[in-house]
């Protein structure tokens, strides 16, 4: 049996989408997989709002998370 | 020093600037940030305006377009004093989540609550409105309150902690300007906290005719995005305001439905 990959993989829900990380993703890799600066987005995970940016690298990810990633935008 | 520089209207100082929660403000007058045709005219038009408090919405990060930046890559938050708002929201758990999201971003604990009843005319839910504002109050939050022009839901949200109350000039994004003075100015005269008119100034007639009635502050964002010069409008909407609240302040002449000779009535020739 061939596998694709050596990383065991989970799913996730970002932003309504579903997406796989790897296996002991912390929030803080998903932000740097994304590309996003964690100084101008706030986190939900699974209905909680991660406050403390400085605890993100420490937070690991677990199958099905549901993860809101959000930021200020134009509004009136 | 020239009779122009005597004059100047800068030498009338507003007596009693524009006070929120026990925090002062350089302008009475507030903007959107939504609906310009770039970053750079949003930019400008803040500018040019003098607003100091710029309200922002909360929203999902697009992933699929991770260049489409945040407005805080365009906006400096040292500049101005972001207010978060709630739009979009129809129930008062929406709300109540945006808002811990909107705080969490770790500018402050203000929030522009709404709380939409109607899709068609954007209304406020008032009930809902209410019940968000003592939940958000609850956990220290300071709670501006987009409402209709009813004064016994604007007096409900005073009590409830409400630090600010912001009655409609008319519906949100409509331009209709203000259609009811009266019951702008029963709010203004029944409230302690300051009332600041929120949606429907078309034009900057508008805002002065708003700050004519004596209130606090007007926040805008489509009469001046939605101009065909929003940089221009948005230095009218400035003048407008600055007027409108000068005006109020020297009291206007009673209004009579007789005329009154403004040249002497003595010495004409042949008398």
């Amino acid at each position: 049996m061939v596998t694709d990959t050596l990383i065991a993989e989970m799913p996730l829900t970002v932003n309504g989408a579903e997406r796989r990380v790897a296996v002991g993703f912390t929030v803080a890799d998903l932000l740097a997989s994304l590309e996003l600066d964690p100084r101008t987005v706030v986190i939900e995970r699974n209905g909680t709002i991660l406050r403390d940016r400085a605890s993100l690298a420490m937070i690991q990810l677990a199958a099905d998370d549901t993860i809101e990633i959000v930021h200020f935008v134009g509004g009136g | 020093m020239t009779h122009a520089e005597l004059i100047s209207p800068a030498t009338l100082t507003d007596p009693q600037p524009l006070t929120i929660a026990g925090r002062e403000f350089r302008s009475r007058l507030m903007v959107g940030t939504g609906k310009y045709a770039s970053n750079s005219q949003m930019i400008e038009a803040i500018e040019t305006s003098g607003a100091e408090v710029v309200t922002v919405a909360v929203r999902r990060v697009d992933l699929d377009r991770s260049k489409d930046e945040g407005i805080l890559h365009h906006l400096d938050p040292d500049h101005f004093f972001l207010l978060a708002n709630t739009a979009g929201c129809y129930n008062a758990a929406d709300a109540i989540r945006y808002a811990r999201l909107a705080r969490a971003a770790g500018f402050n604990e203000w929030v522009k609550l709404e709380v939409i009843g109607d899709q068609q005319t954007l209304l406020p839910d008032t009930i809902g409105l209410l019940e968000a504002t003592k939940a958000l109050v609850g956990e220290g939050f300071k709670v501006l309150a987009y409402t209709n022009e009813d004064l016994v839901t604007a007096l409900k949200l005073e009590d409830a902690g409400a630090v600010a109350v912001m009655p409609l000039a008319s519906p949100i994004g409509s331009g209709l300007g203000m259609l009811n003075p009266y019951a702008i100015r029963t709010i203004k005269q029944r409230l302690s906290v300051p009332v600041i008119v929120d949606a429907g100034v078309g034009t900057a007639s508008d805002a002065c005719i708003v700050m004519e009635q004596g209130v606090d502050g007007i926040l805008m964002n489509t009469g001046i995005a939605a101009a065909q010069d929003p940089v221009r409008m948005a230095s009218a909407m400035k003048s407008g305001v600055e007027a409108g609240r000068n005006a109020y302040l020297a009291g206007r002449m009673p209004r009579r439905e007789v005329a009154v000779p403004s040249s002497p009535t003595t010495g004409m020739l042949g008398s």
